[in-house]
Order: C-alpha cells, then structure tokens, then sequence
C-alpha cells in the first residue's frame, strides 16, 4: 500500500466527504453520537419552528440559527467522513493489490488445476513459480524465494521467504520473483490480513474503544445536564415574566452542550489508525492503538530492534599455538551449513583470511551439525575430526573440560566489551575464539530517556549471558534486561509485569513468540514473521522494523491527548458562550444586566446567532488537528499536563471570546440581523 | 473588609490546617475496623458488647451491594422511628410544655430531613418539639447519619486504595466505630466547652420573664405583652453534634444565632471550626489511604482555595452594603447589617454563612435571606457547586472525589494515557457513576425549582417577588438536595406541598446520591492498583488544584448559570443600577 502523507485537503477525499456529510444526516446513524443528535434535533426544532412561527421573532433570525444548525452537523460529519475517506483511500491502495489472480491449487491427488484465488480456502496448497502473484495469505512449506513486497510494504528491496524458520509467512498481493514455493493457505477469502486491515482503515465496522465509549458516556451526561437546564429555564423565565422562544433555547442548548468534541470524536479514532497506517503498521483494532498509549513496559529483542540486525563475526583469536589460518578454516567448517547470519558472517570474515568459500557440496563427506537453541552449537565431523563452534559453555559441556587460560582470557575480554565470543574446538582442543559484534542503532539511548521521563520502562531481552546483556543494555540505555532468555522466559516476564499492573508491549516474529505475543497488551508482529505469530499479535509492522515499537507508542499517546485536548478545549468554551447568550437573553426585560454583556455584542439576536456560528466553525477548524492529532512531545505527565492545559484549557477559555466577538462584528457588518 | 476579619481568618485557616493532620493521623485508626486507638482501654468493651449486642461480626467484610443494602435499611428503619417520635410526642416523656403531636406532613419533612443529615427545618424547635423528640427523635440523627456519610466516604477511599479486593469494609462496623471513637468524644469535649461558654443544658419548663418595658402589639389583634417566654432545654449537647456532624438542625428557630445557642465570640468562633474540623480531616485520611499525602493536601488546597474565594465574595458584598439604603442616609461604612447579629458583625456572619454552606451543616447565625444579592449567592452557589468545599462529614470528600475523577477523566487523557486515578484506571463505569451522582442533584434541584415557580403551591409561601423570590425557592430545593438544611427564608415552607417536595428532594440527594458512589467504590475496589510513574497523571501539585477548581467551577457551576443570573446577579444589578422595586 506504499501509504505517503496525505495532504488534509486532498480533494479526491474532500468531495465525497461532502456528499457523505448529508448522508449522515440519517438520524439513526446519529443515534450513536448522543451530542450531535440532539444538534440535530435541535436543528429540526428551529427548522419547524419556521412554519409554526409564532411570536414576533424575525423570520430571518429563525432562519439562520436553523442554517448555523444544521452546518454544525454537516461539519461534525463532514469531519468523520474526511476520517473516513483518509481511510478508505488506503484501503483503496491495499485492494489494488488484489487484483484477480490464478492460483495452481494442488489437488489432494498431487494435480493441479488452475482456480481463481477468491475460491481458495484455508488449507489448500498452492504452487507459486517466479513471476506470479501469490494468491493468498499462506505460510512457505517448501521452497525459498524472493518476494517482492513492494505492494504492501512500499519497500523495493525483495525480501527472502523460506520455508521453516520465521521468515516463511507470505501474503496475498506480492510478487514471487525468483524460484518457486509451495504454500499453504491460512485465510479464507475475506478473512485475510489485507480484508480485515481494508474493513479497519475503512470505518465501517469500526468499534468503539473502551475510552471511546467512557467518554461518550460523559458526554451524554453533559448533555442530559444542559438539556435540564435549558428545559427549566423556560420555567424560570416565565417566573421571571420572559418567554423564551425556542429559537434561543435551542441556540443556547447546542452551544453549552459538548459539540466540539462530540463532532470530532470519531475522526480522531478514526485518524488515529490511519496515521498508524501511514507508518506501515497495521492495527486490528482501535482498542490496540489506545492500549498503545498506555503501556509503560517495552519489552524490546536485543537483536534487530536494539543492535542492528545481527551480531558480525570481527575478530580470529587463535589460542596458544594455534595460527591464525587453522582457526579461521575450522571456523568456515563448522560455519558452513549454519545458515544463521553469524554463521554467514564468520564465513565471510574466513574469506577475508583468504580462505575461499567451500559449497558444502565439495565435502561428501561431511556431516553437518546444523544450529539449534538447543544444542546452541553447530559444526560438522568430517575426516575424523570433530569441529565445533558455539556458545562458550555449550562448547565447554561438548569438550567436557576446562578451556586453556588464554582461551579464558579472551572470552572474558570479548563479554566485557559486549560482544559475543563462540569458541571453536576440534574434538577436544580449543583452538580459539571469534568475536562477534553487536552493533546498537543509533539515537536509541536519547529516545529511551525520553521514554523514561515519560515513564515507560524498557526491557532488553536476549539470549546472551550476562555480561554481554549487560554490556549493551549500558550501552543503548535501556532500563533494565533479562539475559540468557529461553522463548518462555518472555511469557514469565510478561505475566509478571502485568500481574504488577503493568501494561506491555512487545514485538515478535517467531512462532515461539506467539505466546507472548497473545499475552502482551501490544503485541506488534513482524510481516517477514510467521502466521501463528501474526495472528497472535494484535499489531502487524508491514517493515517488519522492531524499532518501530516506540513510534507506535507515540502515535497511541498522541491520539488520547488528542481527545483529551479536544474534550477540555471543548468544554472551556462554554464559559464565553454563556457570556454571549445569557445577558442576550435577559436583557430585553432587564436592561440594567447590560455590564454582563462584556464582549460588547451589538444586540441580542447577533449575539446568539454570533455564538452558534461560532459553535459551528470551531468544528471545521479543529478538523486539521483531529485528524493530524497533536503536537506530541515525549516528556513527563506533570509538564505534558501543564502545557496541554496553558493551550487547550485556557485557549479554550479565551478563544470563543475572540472569536464570538469577531463574527458578531461581521453578522453586524453584513446586516444578517 | 477590616483588618479584624483578616486577623480572624488567618488564625481560622490556621487552626484547621494545624489539626487537620492529627486528627486525620486518628481518624486512620478509627476507620481502619482493627486500628488502635488511645481510647481503647475505655471504648473497646463498649464496641465488642455493641457487635454481641447486635450480632455484628467484625471481620467479616461486604460488598458495595450489601453495604448500600445495610447503610439504606438502617436509614429507614430510623427514619420510621423518628416520625413515630414525632407524631407520638404528646405522649412521651420530657415535655414540660405539652407539646401535641406534629402533623404527618411536618414529620415527614422533619424525620427524613435529620435522617439524610440535612437538618432542614420546617419548624421552630422550641415552639413545636418536646425534649424527648430533640434528643431523642433528632440527635440521635446527627450521630448516625454523620457516621453514615463518614462511612460512605471512607468505603470510597477503600475502593481508591484497595487492590483487587471485592469488599469495601463492613457498615455496621463503620458506624459503629465512627460514633464510639470519633463522635461521642469530641461531642462530649466540645459541649463541656459549650456549658462553659454559657450555652444552656437543663430540662427545665421554659421561663417567664418580666419585661422591664412591656408594649403593644398592633398585629394580629391588638395585645399587651408583659412578660416573655424564655426557652430552655437540653442544647448544649445538640448544639456540639450539630456543629461536628455538619448536621445543622438548631435547637432553637433561631439556630446558631440565638444567644442560648452561640454565646460568645469564642464559642462562633469555635463552633465554625468545629463544622470543618472532621472534612478538612479527612482530607487527610484520604492521602493517607491512597499513599500519596501530597494528594491529600492538594484536595485540601482546592477546597481552602474554593472556601477563600467565596468568602471573599461575601465578605466584601456583606461590606459594601446596599447602594439604596446608603442613599437613604445610612452609614456606608457599616455595611449590610440587616438580619445580621450585632454581636457577630460583617465578617463573622459572612464567615459563618460561607462556613456552613461549604459543609452541608446549614446552622445560621445570620438571616441569609437579608444579604446583598452578591453576599446571598455565594451561600446558594456553595451549595450548588455539591458542598465539597470541605462539605459535610463524609459527603464533602465523596462529593469531592466524584468532581476528580470526573477532573482526571477530562483532563486525564491529555498526559496521553487511559485516564488513571491515583492508580485505578477511570473507566467507562466508574464515569458513568459519577455522572449519575452529579446529574441527581442537577435534576432534582433545578426540576422541582422550575416545577415550583410555575406552581400556585410553590409561589403561595413566597414572601417576596421577582428576582429575590427565585432566590428564595431555588436555594430552599438545593438546600434540601444538597442536605444542607439553612433556609434563605422568607419562603413559608411548612405547607403540605412544599414539605412533601422538600423532603423527596433529600431523600434524592441523599440516597440517589451514596448509591452510585458506593457503586463506584465497590467497582474501583475491583481494579488492580496499577503502579505510579512519571508517566501517570499527576494529582499533586498546583497544576492539579488549578484544573480541580476549574473542572469544580465549570462542570459543577456552569449549569446553575442561567438561573443565578434570573436570580441573585439581576437582583443585583437591579439594586446598584436602578430604581425598580419588587
């Protein structure tokens, strides 16, 4: 989907958004908006009110207050189907992916026939041969090959999907470039990633978040409270010897309740998503990016998301009596079937010792001992001789001895300066060491302080001893880490973060990752990982970039200080607006009220109408920032709350004031009363 | 504004803030059902023999359900016994007078008005109760319904401070505790101070006095009064309670103003503090409960603040006086005496009448009905705002607690997070009860006000018309909906309709209103106590006493706008910018 920047009023988005805007208007879709349905009402009221006049309003007042009515709808509309549109733009791009393909489905009898990829069901098998558009979301069985991605991620480099191992999911859309893979389906038609992510991004099954739905209940309270004071009101005034008319309680009524918020609160959610989207991170729900706000425990993989990528061989270090070449031959031995990326790198560092790299195919005889977790060692027997590489204490258990002190020394070097040092043995005898690096992404530290004064925790978590762990957690800053982690070792953590009320978030690829994945709050899934990891996660990172974890963190803070914003911003505004509409109110059978009147208004009708086209202008002017949400700065609560507050709350105090006084001047100027 | 009331209300602020600390540090104790206290030697046999007596266990905890089930059947059992009271008077003992019974609708106002803590009073209590009903049919309401907020607050703070837990503490227990230790003592020590001062205690017939100047009435009929009756009776004792308990309920018409009553500048002084003491108190508690006493003091501060600023108000309209009457040739420098006590003054009536609105404790010691339209509505606003500025014992907290979580919920989510709240998480239900609790008392304020000024029967006791009369009823229902029981007056309330309103309008704001909240703590009590961060919402410091005020002053004020305009603020600008008379 390759999804850019949007600018805010990109017509292709403006236009049907506008047509949307009426359609809306259907009073049983408002009937989830409390705020705007009674707006709406309220416009209908005054609409009516047309016909039935009676009294001697002027019919022109009526008129325009029923307009400015029925425009503070439209807008609040208008605003969730821009949301809308943003969205449905990017599921437009998702869908050009699908375009209608063939898929070689593989009959049960080993045929296979050529089907449409809408017919195929979970469990089918496909074949997909270099040049053809894999046809469904489905998981690599046999084969390797290059895929371009492209299509979902925006990223033209091709990536390499394999069968076995995490990197063997692929989805439906992208292209198999080289070589040929057999896949089997995981999603029915319609329940695939892409369809479920298009329903997502398109609103329309959009649920209401938990906060979504506290707030609208607060709303509706506020609104249930200003609907009695306005209903009594009548009273008073007729005690008081004043007949209200309609037209003005209604004014009054939209302009205390809490439109502002209520006619922007969907396309904040809404947006919400859609910048998530926009950073090629796809959520499967709304519930999962406020719960992004919230975490305050990262679990962070040392490998990909803290260093980069993988760990690199640098350094032979031959033990005594051991020259350099013997080492680094039997190193590129026991390297050469360890297709893990160290495995690769120290072949390469071989290389750079001038040894030539030997296909595995030249060795008949060899027999290879691949990489496992288990075993944490690789190596091969070949010629008599047993050639081992590994982790230094899985080394130690394979020689069963000691090793030589200068071996030692080494190793306790290597694990001081945070690398990883793996020793290489033929049979008993130690030969030496290699240092593999790991190398930590740049700026890491600067962030996880400004993660810290926002207090989230960031845990490192790896596979290496302590001394490494601790090495580079000092070194990328991160709170705190767990080292010499089992896959099961991240579901304890996770459990036991959470049962101190933590919530946490984690990225994932591997299968053995799909536990954790499921149990986190955010679980942000790798698109290079596997399906069991994909589903279980509730995020999916289309980069399959783990760093990426923070950026979502921010845009899930970002979107409720949004919403909180546009609440306090919201309900500030009703101060200036009772100061506009009370004394206009009054004044006709209390003249002497007049010094209430503190903006000035010329008279009591501009004054109304000045506040309810206010009321409805303000919503159109915080569409840009609901749906770009605001300026988010990562610092601690006290200062994040103080400065929201100076420009929200007191903006919001001061604002209306400004701008109800500037529209009375021009209702005056143009004579609309 | 003289400097004699700023002495004065430096060393009031002072004097609270210097006990509010001890006293929360003991209230810790007493609201914890196995804390200690230095009274336990004498008390604890009187507890354990109190649990035997009514097969109390105290170990064993309820949920809210069933503490709302207990608190409100304890209510209405005393309610009964209270009207039966009443209505029997005339044949129960310690009525020297011969009192005949009070009429149904009267006792109905009465009972449910000192079992919801209100203490409004539609009658005069020397002219219409026998001793046995004060001390009995009615005193015993200022202990237990004091008690009963006391523990509806604490049962919120339990819910704020507990982890995962289903219970909230046990009611019986509560009550009990809260009398035993906090009540009964500090009653006892402030009615011996009371005696001292000159307040009367005796069960005497009232007194004939002769008056050294007897004269003529003109009005009803034509009369020659020579002597006057002097009431007497057993008030110091009620007059302590009323005063520590927020309760209000005078033992005479005249309430605190009385010189039986309130004798001396001390005893004012003494009394007003007495009605802060145990809010600001628990201010403390609260801090204490939730670990994190700078948040207790913060509340504290937002109250003081609230408290000063409506002083201010008062205090300087009490001041300035009444423009009209100035061009009459009264003296502007004296300010606004009418209806006030020439012993108290200006500052201590404004003092007083802020005081007693602040808390729900509704005793006067100056006619409200008789301050300038601006002085009359701090009073009425205090009470509409929910009396959380310190409140009334017990409801000003959980009052108070209602407007932070609404306040964390507004503004929570700006630190870019789930609202959270001293670490429970806000959610949908918990605002939802909050909501509710607020919205009751805007309903039923503002509804049976408006039913009333449309009403022959709302507007047949009216004394006075216009702006002035929608004074008079709207503060005489949220007086009764806020259970704060002062009366603005000049509106005659003791008729069928208006006692029969005024009485669901407490029982509305009472109970309508300890429901949700109990609701609430039991849901916050279920929440997991998330641990604090930097990343959590701060509600400490003065960011977060500027929002509370704020989200107090718009959510809670803004919608009695509209009629406190139609009211009190016309009113006003009729008295300094014309000439119109109602």
């Amino acid at each position: 989907m390759a999804a850019k920047a949007r600018s805010l009023f990109d017509t292709a988005i403006m236009l049907p958004a506008v047509v949307d805007s009426f359609r809306k208007l259907n009073p049983f879709s408002m009937l989830k908006n409390p705020v705007m349905f009674v707006t709406e009402v309220g416009a209908g009221i005054t609409t009516a009110v047309l016909f039935i006049r009676s009294g001697d309003e002027p019919v022109g007042f009526i008129l325009q207050i029923a307009l400015w009515l029925w425009f503070t709808v439209l807008f609040a509309n208008f605003a969730e189907a821009m949301a809308e549109g943003r969205g449905k733009a990017q599921a437009n791009e998702l869908r050009k992916t699908r375009t209608k393909t063939l898929a070689n489905r593989i009959h049960e009898n080993g045929d296979i026939e050529q089907v449409p990829a809408d017919q195929l069901r979970k469990n089918n098998m496909v074949i997909i041969s270099a040049g053809e558009v894999i046809p469904a979301d489905g998981e690599i069985i046999e084969g390797v090959a290059t895929v371009d991605e492209s299509a979902i991620t925006g990223e033209s480099a091709p990536v390499i999907r394999e069968a076995g191992g995490d990197r063997s999911a692929v989805t439906g859309g992208t292209r198999v470039l080289s070589d040929r893979i057999k896949v089997v389906v995981t999603a029915n038609p319609g329940e695939s990633f892409l369809d479920r992510m298009i329903n997502l991004v398109e609103g329309a099954k959009r649920q209401k978040t938990p906060n979504e739905i506290a707030l609208t209940i607060l709303l509706s309270a506020l609104t249930i409270i200003f609907l009695v004071v306005i209903m009594s009101l009548k009273f008073f005034g007729l005690y008081s010897g004043m007949s209200f008319s309609i037209t003005v309680l209604v004014a009054l009524l939209v302009c205390l309740i809490p439109t502002t918020i209520g006619g922007l609160l969907s396309a904040i959610g809404i947006a919400g998503i859609d910048r998530l989207v926009q950073k090629n991170v796809l959520a499967m729900s709304g519930r999962a990016v406020e719960a992004a706000g919230d975490v305050d425990v990262l679990l962070l993989d040392k490998t990909g998301t803290i260093t980069l990528g993988d760990r690199q061989a640098t350094e032979f270090i031959p033990a005594e009596g051991v020259t350099m070449q013997e080492l680094a031959s039997a190193a590129q031995l026991a390297s050469l079937a360890d297709e893990t990326p160290e495995g690769r790198s120290i072949v390469v560092l071989a290389k750079q010792h001038g040894l030539r790299g030997r296909p595995i195919a030249e060795l008949p005889h060899a027999q290879f001992q691949p990489f496992t977790a288990q075993t944490r060692m690789s190596g091969v027997d070949i010629d008599g001789r047993k050639i081992r590489k590994g982790a230094a204490s899985a080394v130690c258990d394979f020689i069963g001895k000691a090793f030589p002190l200068d071996v030692q020394g080494a190793l306790n070097r290597i694990s001081q300066s945070g690398g990883t040092p793996l020793v290489v043995v033929d049979g008993e005898k130690a030969l030496g060491v290699i240092h593999l690096k790991d190398i930590v992404k740049g700026g890491l530290k600067d962030r996880f302080d400004r993660f810290r004064a926002m207090g989230i925790k960031t845990v490192m978590i790896t596979g290496d001893n302590r001394l490494t762990a601790a090495a580079i957690a000092a070194e990328a800053g991160v709170d705190d880490f767990v080292a010499e982690a089992k896959p099961e070792d991240k579901l304890a953590l996770i459990r036991r973060e959470q049962a101190e009320g933590h919530l946490v978030a984690m990225t994932g690829d591997g299968t053995n990752d799909a536990p954790a994945l499921a149990q986190s709050d955010v679980g942000v899934a790798m698109n290079t990982g596997t399906q069991a990891a994909k589903e279980a996660g509730n995020m999916v990172d289309l980069d399959s970039n783990p760093t990426k974890l923070l950026e979502i963190v921010e845009i899930g803070k970002q979107m409720l200080i949004t919403r909180g914003a546009l609440t306090t911003f919201s309900i500030a505004n009703d101060v200036a607006k009772y100061f506009a509409i009370i004394p206009a109110m009054l004044i006709g059978v209390f003249p002497v009220i007049a010094p209430l009147n503190i903006m000035g208004l010329q008279s009591a009708s501009s004054a109304v109408l000045s506040a309810v086209i206010f009321n409805a202008l303000i919503i159109i002017a915080l569409i840009p920032l609901a749906l770009r949400g605001v300026q988010f700065r990562p610092v601690g609560a006290v200062v994040m709350l103080r400065r929201n507050l100076l420009i929200y709350g007191l903006g919001g105090l001061v604002v209306p004031f400004a701008g109800i006084k500037i529209i009375d001047i021009l209702v005056n100027a143009f004579h609309f009363v | 504004m003289d400097m004699y009331g700023w002495i004065q209300l430096a060393l009031f602020a002072g004097l609270l803030l210097a006990l509010t600390k001890p006293l929360g540090v003991y209230l810790a104790s007493v609201l914890d059902a196995g804390g200690k206290t230095f009274l336990d030697p004498v008390l604890q046999p009187c507890e354990k023999l109190l649990y035997r007596l009514f097969s109390i266990k105290s170990q064993d905890e309820q949920n809210w359900q069933q503490y709302a089930v207990s608190l409100s059947v304890f209510s209405l059992v005393s309610l009964l016994f209270s009207y039966a009271v009443l209505r029997l008077q005339h044949v129960l003992p310690l009525n020297p007078q011969g009192f005949g019974p009070v009429s149904p609708d009267l006792a109905f106002n009465t009972a449910v008005s000192f079992t919801t803590n209100t203490n409004w009073q539609s009658y005069g209590g020397e002219s219409t109760l026998s001793y046995f009903s004060q001390m009995v049919g009615l005193t015993l309401h200022n202990f237990v319904s004091a008690a009963a907020g006391i523990a509806v607050a604490t049962a919120l703070v339990r819910g704020l401070s507990r982890h995962s837990a289903r219970t909230i503490g046990c009611f019986w227990v509560d009550l009990v505790r809260i009398n035993l230790y906090l009540l009964l003592p500090l009653s006892l020590i402030l009615a011996v101070f009371l005696v001292s001062q000159g307040v009367v205690q005796n069960f005497k017939p009232y007194a004939a006095a002769k008056l050294l100047e007897p004269h003529t009435a003109v009005a009803p009929a034509i009369t020659n009064i020579a002597t006057q009756t002097i009431a007497q009776g057993p008030m110091a004792s009620q007059v302590a309670i009323k005063m520590l308990g927020t309760n209000g309920g005078g033992f005479m018409n005249a309430n605190a103003a009385h010189p039986y009553e309130n004798p001396t500048p001390l005893a004012n002084f003494l009394q007003m503090l007495a009605i802060f003491l145990i809010p600001s108190s628990l201010t403390y508690y609260l801090g204490r409960m939730v670990k994190n006493q700078r948040h207790g003091w913060a509340v504290w501060a937002a109250m003081l603040l609230l408290f000063l600023a409506g002083l201010t108000v008062c205090w300087q309209a009490e001041s300035a006086g009444n423009p009209r009457m100035h061009a009459l040739g009264v003296n502007p420098l004296g300010g606004n005496m009418e209806g006030k006590e020439v012993r108290f003054g200006i500052f201590n009536s404004a003092l007083f009448a802020t005081v007693t609105t602040d808390a729900s404790c509704g005793a006067v010691n100056a006619m409200h009905d008789s301050f300038t339209p601006l002085g009359g509505l701090i009073p009425l606003l205090n009470i509409q705002l929910g009396e959380v500025v310190f409140g009334g014992v017990g409801a000003g907290l959980y009052g108070m607690l209602v407007f932070v979580v609404l306040t964390v919920f507004l503004a929570g989510l700006m630190v870019g997070r789930t609202p959270e709240y001293v670490g429970k998480k806000i959610e949908a239900y918990d605002v939802k009860m909050s909501a509710l609790a607020i919205l009751i008392l805007i309903l039923s304020i503002l509804g049976f006000t408006a039913w009333a000024v449309v009403s022959n029967w709302g507007l047949a006791g009216l004394n006075n018309q216009g702006p002035h009369g929608l004074s008079e009823i709207i503060y005489a229902y949220s007086s009764a909906t806020g259970n704060n029981g002062s009366a603005f007056a000049g509106l005659t309330t003791n008729t069928p309709w208006l006692n029969t309103t005024l009485a669901f309008a407490m029982l509305f704001g009472r109970f309508f209103m300890i429901v949700p909240i109990l609701a609430l703590a039991g849901n916050l009590a279920k929440k997991k106590l998330l641990p604090q961060s930097e990343g959590s919402f701060p509600v400490t410091g003065l960011t977060f006493v500027v929002l509370l005020v704020g989200t107090i002053l718009i959510v809670g004020a803004l919608t009695f706008v509209p009629v406190l305009s139609l009211g009190p603020v016309v009113e006003h600008f009729l008295m300094t910018k014309s000439a119109v008379v109602f």
